[in-house]
This record gives structure tokens, C-alpha cells and sequence, in this order.
């Protein structure tokens, strides 16, 4: 009975091994992400297209931008699709990147509630526009995560000449978490925050919130998209994450981002050099 | 609350339709989450009945520290497997990062303890009650521990059930070395969050929903399966 027993623990374990094993793609490559074009359902509509085309699988992993551009940085990607200009800069000349190719840009914006006690719908700048919130001090969410959208929420406050860092814990109020998690909370404290336009569209739990201010120049979100450099990480399958390059910043690619509506509404805009 | 109520339509019609993203996200959940506890349990209840029978120094030490695992963050798991598992990593070169396989490492890793310590507890008591049985039989350890195990066998079927109600309810393990890649690794702990940040609130309850369903129907299949009364099995020890 007990020697049954071993054997069949042994035999399940064994098995356990060839499940665990599973199907393998011919070729599949790994995308470190921002969430935004995660979360509006920008892959859920690209990848198909791309993938019936090449036979290539493409595996997103959508964290913030500072946690994705960290992650290409331990080569546990092939490809780096954010949206912090200086940061990707900086993790090609730092030679983690082998280029840089602007691939889409959109905006941000500023959501608050209907009622918009600091008046930030009537701003004229958006300089203007946090300097309202920072006097009125009205309760303000912010990412805290060293996400594009946080590192570009901080340049605006320093426009604003507003440290608002100091203020943490007070009307300034920092989830370290992405944009997802910061609108639910933005929305439950009824606070305002600085969102990008494509998640704020495709975001179900709004609750009367809306945009507030939008239209600056300096609210300009730029997407980039990198190949990781493999002569850092020998590993990255180079030629497949070089052919998704190609393909979205080809007429084809860029094509397909104009035609993604979510809503009724185009989310992202390509802008890759011809 | 209405959103309560609307989450149980939404979990009934998901159900009750077969929708398929759902069918796969339960398949993969209870793909890795069973396959952890399988391998947890076969690492686990030796160690612990090890643990509960085994004479030498530092026992007392050992128990403390494998009982404090049991508090483990399962983040803080995930970030130990990642750092493993990653490129950068140790292991790197086995390319584990990202896949189901990552997953079940990692839950193990957060699952043996429970097991260890649970089984460790349960087979001390019995040790305690066979121990002049043994000792007239002049019974080997091996035998001892898988003998104690056997006996045993349907109280650990608690332990069991402790070790995967903690697999399949993690979500931050899973998503650090999963990814929640869609059709990959995504699994329903990793679909709520997902859908908690898009702010589709209800669909994640109604996940959630289906996910307790899930945990119910299994614990309902192995409670039909146990004998109703377990003092039958102390019984059979002659006096």
C-alpha cells in the first residue's frame, strides 16, 4: 500500500512536469510595456493583425514605465514600448537600447470632479492649471511609481513652481501604482490627477469625473519603441523583435494605431518618421 | 449594493455562456495553482513529518523559522523568483521568466511552508499516540514517517486544501513572475487586477465570484469524497 503510494506521488510528479511544459509558439518574443495601450485595448487590437501577418506571437508585459524600462535593462524583454522621451534616450545611450523610434504620441490630461472646487477648468495654462490645485490645495492623486505619466506629472508641477513631494501624505497624495489603480483611487477620494487620454477614454469606473483641462503643448505624449540591445543580451531574439519594430512603424502598422477607436474615439496618433 | 448584484448576473451569464477568455483564465489557474500544491505537497508533508519526528538539536529553531515562512508575502516570493528567473539572474539562462512554469515555482515557494507546518503539527499529535506501537515494532524511520502519513492521511487533507486556497487567491507572486501576459500567464487573480485598473469593477467581482464558485466546488468534491467519520481510522490501533 505504501510502496503504491511512492509510485503513484512519483508518477503524478512526473506528469505534473510534461503539463507544466506546455506548447511552445515557433517564435515569440517579449514586449516590456507602459499599461496605457495595454488597458485601452490597443495590443488586444494590433497583435492579431501582426501576428497573422509574421506568425511571430507577441507577449506583452504592461507594468509602468519605470519598471518596464528596468526590466529591458535585465534583458528580461526584446522589445521596450514606453513613453518617458528622456528616460529611453538615456537606455540607448547607456547602450541597453540599440535605437529609438518615435512610434505615436497623444496627450494628457487633467480629470477632477464635475464640481471642480480649484476652478482648473477655467485655467488658461497648465502651468496655471496646477498652480490652482497647489493654492486651493485640493486633494490631488499622484502616480509616486516613476512612470512616464509620473515623471511628466512632476516636470508640470515644476512649471507650476509648486514642490508638491512636500505635501505628501496632505492634499498630495502619491499610490505608487498605474493608472488604472490612481484613477479608482482619484475617483474614490474625489481627487483630481493627470491621466493620459487613452486610459482615461477606455476607463469604466469615471463616476461623473471628466476632463477638466487638455490642449497644452506641454501635455504632448510621445510613445517610443526600442529594440533591446543584443549585444548587451545576447538572448534577445533581435531579428523577430526587429521585425515588430518594422512593422509598427511601417505605412501598415501606423495604419492600424489610427484606426483603433475605443468609444468612437481614436486614442493614439502615429507620428513615426517615414 | 447594486454593482453586487449586477456582478452575479455578469459572473451567471460568463458561466452559463462558457465565455471562452474565461474558460482559459480558470484552466490556467487551476493548472498552476494544482500542480504547485501537488508539488508542495510532496516536498512538504515529508519535511514535516521529518520535522515532527526527527530528534536533534536546532528542531526547536527550524519549527520557529518554517512557521514564520508561512507569513511570507507572496510579493515578496515573486521578487525572489524574478530575481532568479530573470535574464540578469542566476537562472536566466533556462528562459522560466514569463511562463506558467514560473508561476508554479513561485507558488510552491509560498505553499510548503503552509504545508510543512500544518503537516509537522498534525503528525506530532499522532506520533504522540503510536509512539508505544512503534517502539514495540522496532519500526525503521522511513516507515515511521510514511506509516504516520498514511494514518494521517485525511487530516492532511486540510492542509491540502489551506496549501491551494493560498495558491489560487494570490495575485502578487503570479503577476511579477507571470507577467499577466494575455493567453499566456494571465490567471483570475491577475485578470481582477487587470480588470480592477481598467475600472471595470463589476466584471472583476463577478471574476472574483466565479473564482469562490470554483473554490467551493472543489472543496464540495473532496468533502464527498472523505469517509464521514474519521475517528475510524484511530480505532484500529490494538489497545
Amino acid at each position: 500500500m505504501l510502496r503504491l503510494m511512492k509510485y503513484s506521488i512519483v508518477g503524478a510528479a512526473l506528469a505534473c512536469m510534461g503539463w507544466i511544459a506546455g506548447a511552445a509558439y515557433a517564435t515569440e518574443i517579449v514586449v516590456q510595456s507602459t499599461t496605457s495601450t495595454a488597458n485601452s485595448g490597443l495590443y488586444d487590437y494590433l497583435l492579431p493583425i501582426f501576428e497573422e501577418k509574421t506568425g511571430i506571437k507577441v507577449n506583452v508585459v504592461a507594468v509602468g514605465t519605470g519598471q518596464a524600462i528596468k526590466n529591458a535593462v535585465r534583458g528580461d524583454g526584446d522589445v521596450l514600448l514606453v513613453h518617458a522621451k528622456s528616460s529611453e534616450e538615456k537606455f540607448v545611450a547607456e547602450g541597453y537600447g540599440l535605437r529609438r523610434f518615435d512610434l505615436m504620441y497623444n496627450d494628457f490630461v487633467v480629470i477632477g470632479p464635475k464640481a471642480d472646487p480649484a476652478k482648473v477648468s477655467e485655467a488658461r495654462t497648465i502651468g496655471d492649471a496646477f498652480a490652482r490645485i497647489g493654492q486651493s490645495r485640493v486633494l490631488f492623486v499622484s502616480r509616486g511609481d516613476d512612470s512616464g505619466t509620473h515623471k511628466k506629472e512632476l516636470a508640470l508641477w515644476g512649471q507650476a513652481g509648486i514642490d508638491p513631494r512636500s505635501a505628501s501624505g496632505t492634499w498630495y497624495r502619491e499610490t505608487g501604482s498605474g493608472m488604472g489603480a490612481t484613477l479608482n483611487a482619484a475617483v474614490g477620494m474625489d481627487a483630481y490627477t493627470l491621466s493620459d487620454r487613452a486610459t482615461w477614454i477606455s476607463f469604466a469606473n469615471k463616476s461623473g469625473f471628466d476632463i477638466l483641462f487638455e490642449g497644452d503643448q506641454a501635455l504632448f505624449n510621445q510613445y517610443g519603441i526600442i529594440l533591446v540591445n543584443p549585444a548587451k543580451h545576447p538572448h534577445v531574439r533581435a531579428q523577430a523583435g526587429q521585425q515588430f519594430i518594422d512593422w509598427m512603424i511601417s505605412p501598415e502598422g501606423q495604419g492600424a494605431i489610427a484606426s483603433y477607436r475605443r468609444n468612437g474615439k481614436q486614442l493614439f496618433f502615429p507620428n513615426a518618421a517615414p | 449594493m447594486q454593482e453586487i448584484a449586477s456582478s452575479f448576473e455578469i459572473a451567471f451569464t460568463l458561466i452559463v455562456g462558457l465565455d471562452p477568455e474565461l474558460m482559459e483564465i480558470v484552466a490556467l489557474s487551476l493548472r498552476v495553482s494544482l500542480t504547485a500544491v501537488a508539488i508542495a505537497l510532496c516536498i512538504g508533508m515529508p519535511l514535516g513529518a521529518a520535522l515532527a519526528i526527527g530528534q536533534f538539536r536546532g528542531r526547536f529553531a527550524l519549527t520557529v523559522v518554517v512557521n514564520s515562512f508561512m507569513a511570507m508575502p507572496p510579493v515578496v516570493v515573486g521578487l525572489v523568483v524574478y530575481l532568479l528567473l530573470s535574464r540578469a539572474g542566476p537562472f536566466g539562462v533556462l528562459g522560466l521568466l514569463y511562463t506558467p512554469a514560473a508561476m508554479i515555482i513561485a507558488q510552491v515557494l509560498l505553499i510548503t511552508p503552509i504545508v510543512v507546518s500544518l503537516s509537522r503539527q498534525t503528525i506530532v499529535e499522532l506520533d504522540q499516540e503510536y509512539a508505544d506501537y512503534f517502539s514495540s515494532l522496532a519500526i525503521n524511520r522511513m516507515n515511521r514517517v510514511l506509516t504516520l502519513l498514511w494514518e494521517a492521511r485525511f487530516s492532511l487533507v486540510t492542509t491540502c486544501l489551506a496549501g491551494f486556497g493560498r495558491a489560487l487567491s494570490e495575485v502578487g507572486a503570479v503577476m511579477i513572475v507571470g507577467g499577466n501576459i494575455h493567453h499566456l500567464t494571465r490567471v483570475m487573480t491577475t485578470a481582477i487586477a487587470l480588470e480592477t485598473s481598467k475600472g471595470e469593477l463589476e466584471l472583476a467581482m463577478a471574476l472574483g465570484i466565479v473564482l469562490m464558485l470554483i473554490a467551493l466546488l472543489i472543496n464540495l468534491l473532496i468533502a464527498l469524497i472523505r469517509p464521514r467519520d474519521a475517528g475510524y481510522e484511530r480505532s484500529r490501533i490494538p489497545a
